[in-house]
């Protein structure tokens, strides 16, 4: 019997293929205790799905708590990876295989699992005390709560003890290999080579750690249990071939490592040193950790005292002639708004990241969502327009932290990047770009002090000139009062204030003619039906798109990057269709903002429920569009 | 011989920008703006290479008036600002001018980390225990029983001080001065720009609309000599008309003890000597008030320790030592694959 059959639900095929050779894509969903390593097995049997030339897209589902008590539900930590041989646009609907190491994990993530799919457990991890402490009032073996899934259960915990044995290690250690345990198993289920994690552990232990033999055993005896249970007939071992990406150099990417990159790109094509000032907060966190690293590209990091410092510490570098960078997240951002309408009024480059989680307040650390649309177009005291960007996906951040650096340095303002919890965290297979083949945008300092005034503006961009404090000549003073629209003294002149906030507004106003003008990503430019997305709800919208498109409806897909100012032409493009569904993880925020923009009859598809959008929820919404 | 010219040497003037100075007739940052002017001429400073950066209140207008570069930022917020300048350009010579609302208030925390991460700047606080902007409510530094709009009745919260706040911090520098004491600031301005690290110092400050007078109990001329206590590294701490009082440790109570030297057998030798680098004598000097005793003013604290800039500099040339970056390198490491 193949356990394994029916599998393909992952990106979106509609239909179950009937044999192996039918399958595409696979999704499967690893989950345990937070301090199980499940995030670890996730990113290494990504690598080595990467490398096996599979396409891929993954998703980290991780609880706040660092460790939370063992056993617990809300301790639950997941990662899920959708795989195949063809190109894959978001982590999957809903798994084919889940790996449970205890029933908490299975508690949690059963309900997600499509019916009919794979249930690998850790028996050895089903006492009745850890069933009870996982909420279950029965054992689900035995209760039939698993009826319709396949379940293979292994007792992996005796196994990763009995394998760690010969090396002396503590059973707390032995335990802990479990992860490299089942990282075996399903590498041999889906004919990984293993050596990239050999490597991991060799480079992470060192060759005599005692610990690490116990894993790399643990690891080879995942792997060989598979081959002997194949024998046996209760597993069998998928190939899926490789797909055919444009030629290049690849690597496996996340959205912060592509977002940290394309700010060094960026200000090494402005020809600027940076200066990054940030405070820890997830999801943006690993973004200071990254650039921390990056000394020697000139990039200084500062961690500060907190959010308000660390936007002030940004702005201060920028006056110093240096591009100010600060990343952050919704509470992060929140309060940095003050500090951001500084740099408006001082019209210095500023850029800000921000990772959006779900919200409000605290809301929800670790989950994604899009719901700071508003607080960065419109969220500042006053009148105080910046241009803003999103990502679409991890390595997209890299093109986009770039671009944010172009505009920051050419129009003298803030610029804010949209990224969010998923892409952060969520990492692809990225054609690895080359810094030396894209145009730099050198950033010139005026030296001159001839006619020099702190407010002349470029009669093109509108942007002032940027002086460094150091230049003979041309000393100056700036701030947030109100200043003459040429001397930059300060004015309470009430036709000075009328000029110098059309003039903001015109500042950006005018980006749009610098950016590209909006097209669509599958299909025509009019019909029946728009579905409009930003941000990293790019993946399930376009494959939805593309699957509805196979059956034969009118729908198109639009991705907008540039969410303000917007493209030039969106509102013609908008209203060339009969209907238009916004959808994205927010209560209607871009829907809005379109609205307000292009008086547009919008519709909206709205999800705030911590997790991405799903390919069928929007096949539906588009369903539901298309019929009404 | 070539000989050379050296440049003509600047005066407090050519300091002074051409915006008109809008504080009220008769405040105290009148006197402040001039010493400082004053310093930056006899220290020898560039404009080029100075900038004032200020938060917001009365005293924060203070960078439109210099003919340096300056930023006028956001309430409480300049140490940060400044913070950021520094790492981006830390050859510049950065002053801070902040007041006690925008410093010990709203701002109390970046004072705070900036003090304590010891970056070289020089950051004056003009404290007039009021605030003056938002017309005349009671700050952070207001006396318990300070009646202002928002207290009718009389504050009732314990005021801060200045000095030992930033003792608590580990500031490395501390000096006190008085505003209409132009040669006094001039020396504790000259110090405070020669110390490598934070400096702080706190310049009594009168503010002659909400809260004139509030420092009579130690500045008005009948209790001066009296009541201010000027103290220099390695001097007795001596004050007096008639310069016979001093300062005495009383060891048994771990207390200071004003004494009249000929009196009780006391003699100068039973004085304390002034010592910069003596942080629990700073706390205690830091720590009393007139009119029981004397305000101590000058070079009260000084200590030097590595500036955070130049640790921050230090850890980034030794990387940058080893090479410049190469991102299409970097980009390339680790796991990669090749797709033909």
């Amino acid at each position: 019997m193949n356990l394994q059959a029916n599998p393909g639900r992952g990106d979106g095929t509609s239909a179950a293929p009937a044999s192996k050779a039918d399958i595409e894509s696979v999704v499967v969903r690893f989950a345990g205790d937070s301090g199980d390593g499940v995030q670890l097995l996730g990113s290494q049997f990504s690598q080595e799905t990467a490398l096996a030339g599979n396409s891929l897209a993954t998703f980290p589902d991780f609880p706040a708590e660092i460790r939370a008590p063992t056993g617990t539900t809300y301790g639950v930590s997941a990662f899920q990876i959708n795989f195949g041989s063809r190109v894959v646009k978001t982590a999957g609907d809903q798994p084919d295989v889940l790996v449970a190491l205890n029933p908490a994990a299975l508690k949690v993530n059963l309900n997600v699992v499509r019916k009919g799919g794979l249930v690998i457990l850790d028996s050895g991890a089903f006492k009745d005390k850890e069933i009870k402490r996982a909420t279950f009032e029965t054992d689900p073996r035995t209760d039939g709560s698993l009826k319709q899934y396949r379940v293979i259960e292994i007792d992996i915990s005796t196994q990763a003890l009995e394998v760690a044995k010969p090396f002396g290690v503590s059973q707390k250690e032995a335990l802990r290999t479990k992860n490299l345990w089942v990282l075996g198993l399903v590498s041999w289920m889906y004919d990984r080579e293993m050596k990239s994690t050999m490597e991991y552990v060799a480079r992470k232990f060192g060759s005599d750690d005692p610990v690490g033999k116990a894993n790399m055993a643990a690891l080879k005896a995942g792997h060989a249990y598979g081959e002997t249970h194949e024998i046996s007939g209760e597993l069998s071992p998928i190939h899926l071939p490789a797909v055919k990406f444009e030629p290049g150099t690849y690597r496996l990417v996340n959205g912060a490592e592509a977002l940290a990159w394309g700010l060094v790109a960026g200000a090494h094509l402005a020809n600027l040193e940076a200066v990054l000032a940030s405070y820890p907060i997830t999801p943006s966190s690993p973004i200071l950790h990254i650039l921390a690293k990056l000394k020697q590209f000139g990039i200084t990091t500062f961690q500060a005292e907190d959010e308000i410092a660390a936007c002030c510490a940004a702005i201060g570098a920028s006056f110093g002639g240096k591009l100010g960078i600060t990343a952050s997240s919704g509470p992060g951002i929140a309060l940095k708004t003050e500090a951001i309408g500084l740099a408006i009024s001082t019209e210095l480059p500023l850029v800000i990241v921000n990772t959006q989680r779900a919200g409000p307040s605290t809301g929800m650390p670790t989950k994604t969502e899009q719901s700071d649309l508003f607080i960065a177009v419109w969220g500042r005291n006053a009148d105080a327009p910046i241009p803003v960007i999103a990502s679409r996906a991890p390595g997209d951040c890299f093109d986009v932290a770039i671009e944010a650096v172009r505009l920051a340095t050419k129009y003298m303002t803030p610029v804010m990047i949209l990224s969010d919890g998923y892409i952060a965290n969520a990492a692809e297979p990225w054609l690895i770009p080359s810094v030396k083949d894209r145009a730099p945008f050198p950033k010139e300092f005026r030296t001159d002090p001839n006619g020099y005034h702190v407010y002349d503006r470029d009669p093109t961009t509108l942007a002032r000139a940027w002086v460094k404090p150091g230049t003979p000549g041309m000393m100056h003073r700036i701030g947030g009062i109100e200043k003459d629209s040429v001397t930059g003294n300060i004015s309470y002149e009430a036709a000075n204030h009328q000029k110098m906030t059309d003039t903001r507004f015109a500042k950006i106003d005018g980006i749009a003619n610098d950016i590209p003008e909006q097209g669509v990503e599958i299909g025509d430019t009019k019909g029946k039906l728009a579905v409009v997305g930003w941000g990293s709800t790019f993946g399930p919208i376009n494959r939805a798109v593309h699957n509805m498109r196979a059956k034969g409806h009118d729908v198109s897909h639009i991705h907008i990057r540039h969410i303000w100012p917007l493209p030039r032409n969106l509102e013609k493009l908008l209203k060339s269709y009969d209907k238009v569904l916004v959808a994205e993880m927010n209560k209607g925020q871009m829907l809005t903002l379109l609205k307000s923009q292009y008086l547009v009859d919008a519709k909206g598809l709205l999800k705030v429920s911590g997790q991405p959008l799903k390919i069928e929820e929007v096949e539906n919404a588009i369903k539901k569009q298309l019929e009404a | 011989m070539n000989v050379q010219t050296p440049p003509a040497k600047l005066t407090a003037k050519d300091f002074a920008s051409d915006q008109e100075v809008r504080w009220c007739p008769g405040c105290g940052d009148y006197a402040i703006l001039k010493a400082v002017q004053m310093s930056l001429a006899n220290i020898g400073s560039k404009p080029e290479n100075t900038v004032f950066v200020s938060g917001i209140g009365c005293s924060s207008r203070f960078p439109y008036y210099m003919a340096t570069y300056g930023f006028h930022t956001i309430h409480g917020r300049a140490p940060a600002v400044a913070t950021g300048l520094k790492l981006a350009r830390p050859e510049l010579d950065i002053w801070v001018v902040t007041g006690d609302g925008d410093a010990l208030s709203i701002g109390g925390n970046h004072l705070f980390h900036v003090l304590r991460r010891n970056v070289d700047l020089n950051i004056l606080l003009f404290n007039n225990e009021i605030y003056g902007l938002t017309k005349g409510q009671y700050s952070p530094t207001s006396r318990v029983g300070q009646k202002s709009p928002s207290t009718p009745l009389g504050s009732v919260d314990s005021p801060a001080n200045a000095c030992q706040f930033a003792l608590g911090a580990n500031a490395r520098f501390i000096a006190r001065g008085i505003d209409i004491q132009a040669k006094q600031l001039g020396e504790l301005f000259a110090r405070a720009h020669a110390h490598k690290g934070a400096s702080f110092v706190e310049i009594v400050q009168n503010c002659i609309v909400y809260n004139d007078g509030v420092f009579d109990d130690f500045v008005a001329k009948e209790f001066a000599a009296d009541r201010q206590l000027h103290v220099v590294h390695g001097q007795p701490m001596i004050y007096g008309k008639a310069k016979n009082k001093g300062l005495r440790l009383n060891t048994k109570t771990l207390t200071l003890e004003e004494v009249t030297i000929g009196e009780n057998g006391v003699t100068v030798d039973d004085l304390l000597v002034h010592d910069e680098k003596n942080r629990m004598l700073a706390m205690m000097l830091t720590g009393l008030k007139p009119p029981a005793f004397p305000e101590v003013l000058g070079v009260i604290y000084c200590d030097p320790a590595t500036s955070y800039e130049s640790a921050v500099i230090a850890q980034e040339d030794a990387v940058k030592a080893k090479g410049p970056g190469d991102l299409d390198k970097l980009m390339r490491a680790g796991n990669t694959w090749q797709v033909s």
